[in-house]
């Protein structure tokens, strides 16, 4: 199992690299890594904090945008595109399970946006410690940083596979995708502020509230940066939300989110007649 | 009990299979058997159900009734997968591997060395090709490629559909001796076609699909006895006037210097005798049986055998 599992995984990779791909999310990664480090420079010296704190806080908000998106544009086509090109009905007709191709295919696409985002958030945070100092903690705050947002992308790469095998084709299928970066993104967090303003500081805001933001990965992400370090709570402006949760509930929304997401689309999967 | 020893022959059984897509009834009560080392043409239109057969019994897709047996297991089972090899209609492989890569990917799945690719890839032709990307291949070479991967350990029933779609005529007098080694080998082979042509004649036996229902499954031999079509007689008279030629045995008159006779397969010698009876009247003969396409046009058409 574990065999055939990596055979898919080395030609996914293979795929993945040959077109382009590790290489284009590396620089999306890295250039706008870099720009937002030293555009963000200005304010270490009015709350204290060493460069790098803010170039992870800034790179904080940037992954929540860029790595679910790349997550979506790599997984979107892996099911309905291999069902148009009519690969997928030749793969099945080999002993290999549907799960163990749709693991394949989710080693070898976490391990493109691992790459990616490890370049892309080490080579901004090297800069920065090197211009501007860096602490153990601020450190810290870059490891957790590139690990969250491979748990993000991760989680997003099984959302993409998801909607791949629920759409009729490739086409529907990156619409979909779009949708879903759109709804998890954006929306989610408009309507929430929507639902703050209305509410003003009652029952909703300081008992709900924190508990929906956990519940959606891309908050859970921010959330879990922004308790990890104070230095980022600070730069981000989003500590209150953070403090009214236990500190295990973002981790944990975030950890439990590739596994679920993978769990449905391979549920999703076997119902994909190729 | 002779029912029971017969299915167990059978590498392939599929017993009164049925498939609705909806509303519309795809596969109705279809029955095959498919014995070792058996080659078997699959007949019918576009849309008569030979594709989505061909499906249910790779286990892509559940059949609404009917069983289906792979070498003793159901179809998509692990031991299923392992006995049988499929080539698609439409081969589309990843353009961004190359051969190599792409038939190393399909050795390691069915848990073969890699050192049965380069001989595959020779094989079918492709050894030189092998280390460019399938993108910039042409359809025969990726026909060639979805050919070399069905020879993949030695599977027990191999499927191919439209194996000779895309293929120049020396390809295709490549695939019938791959076909036949194949056979040779013991696996059971059920190939595909939307028209009967010199591929589908060298099998043992043809099946023909029309609208799902399955209206033919013999020998060509016997197809043709049960068909009935009659053989084509022509006959050139001596000094150009057929004219006498025409008073003794009837038929049709062809330009003035021709007669044109039907005749059925069983009174052929009959004729003929008569024929040779004529002595000196006949300059020249010629006898055509009913084509192939004729003999598909009778089952695979609306009017019933």
């Amino acid at each position: 199992m574990i065999a055939r599992i990596l055979a898919i995984a080395a030609t996914e990779l293979r795929i993945a690299r040959r077109n382009l791909w590790v290489l284009t999310a590396s620089l999306i990664m890295m250039l706008f890594a870099l720009a937002l480090t030293f555009a963000g420079a200005a304010p270490t010296g009015a709350l204290g904090v060493d460069l790098l704190t803010v170039s992870v806080a800034s790179m904080t908000t940037l992954s929540v945008y860029l790595a679910p998106l790349l997550a979506l544009m790599m997984a979107f086509d892996a099911i309905a595109g291999e069902v148009e090109r009519g690969g997928l009905a030749l793969i099945l007709t080999y002993p290999v399970s549907r799960g163990e191709v749709l693991l394949g295919k989710f080693l070898a696409h976490l391990s493109a946006l691992a790459f990616a985002m490890t370049l892309g958030f080490g080579t901004a945070g090297a800069a920065a410690a090197l211009t501007g100092g860096a602490g153990s903690e601020s450190l810290l705050a870059l490891a957790r940083l590139i690990g969250t947002s491979i748990l993000l992308g991760g989680a997003f790469l099984a959302l993409g596979y998801l909607v791949s095998a629920l759409a009729g084709s490739a086409t529907a299928a990156a619409g979909l995708a779009a949708g879903l970066w759109l709804l998890f993104v954006v929306l989610y967090d408009l309507s929430l502020l929507g639902a703050i303003v209305f509410d003003d500081g009652g029952f909703f805001t300081r008992n709900i509230f924190p508990w929906l933001l956990a519940l959606n990965p891309a908050d859970a992400f921010r959330l879990w940066n922004v308790s990890g370090a104070e230095g980022v709570a600070l730069a981000t402006g989003m500590t209150g939300a953070a403090d009214a949760l236990p500190a295990w509930v973002a981790p944990a929304s975030l950890m439990l989110w590739p596994p679920l997401a993978l769990f449905m689309a391979r549920g999703a999967f076997g119902r994909v007649e190729p | 009990m002779t029912e029971n020893t017969a299915s167990n022959a059978s590498v392939l059984v599929v017993d009164k299979l049925c498939k609705s897509h909806g509303a519309t009834e795809v596969l109705h009560e279809v029955s095959l058997k498919l014995r070792p080392g058996e080659r078997v043409a699959l007949l019918g239109h576009n849309g008569a159900g030979k594709t989505t057969l061909m499906k249910q019994i790779l286990g892509l897709s559940t059949p609404n009734a009917g069983e289906i047996t792979i070498a003793g297991a159901r179809p998509g089972s692990d031991a299923a997968r392992k006995a049988v090899a499929y080539l698609p209609e439409a081969v589309a492989f990843h353009r961004a591997l190359t051969g190599r890569e792409q038939l190393s990917l399909f050795a390691r799945l069915v848990g073969e060395p890699r050192k049965v690719v380069a001989p595959l890839l020779e094989r079918v032709g492709l050894a030189d090709a092998a280390d460019r990307r399938i993108g910039t291949w042409s359809k025969g070479m990726r026909q060639r490629l979805g050919l070399a991967q069905v020879l993949l350990g030695r599977p027990q029933v191999a499927l191919l559909d439209e194996p000779a779609s895309g293929l120049d005529p020396i390809s295709r007098h490549e695939l019938y001796s791959i076909i036949d080694e194949m056979a040779a080998q013991g696996t059971a082979l059920l190939i595909s076609s939307h028209a009967l042509t010199e591929v589908e004649a060298r099998t043992d036996r043809i099946a023909i699909l029309r609208k799902g229902e399955l209206v033919a499954d013999d020998t060509l031999a016997r197809l043709s006895k049960r068909a009935g079509l009659p053989i084509r007689l022509k006959l050139t008279a001596k000094n150009n006037d057929a004219s006498e030629l025409h008073a003794e045995l009837g038929g049709q008159r062809v330009n003035g210097a021709s007669v044109e006779l039907f005749c059925q397969p069983d009174e052929k010698m009959e004729r003929l005798a008569r024929i040779a009876a004529l002595g000196d009247l006949v300059a020249d003969f010629e006898m055509s049986p009913p084509s192939l396409e004729d003999l598909y046009r009778r089952f695979s058409g609306e009017q019933q055998p």
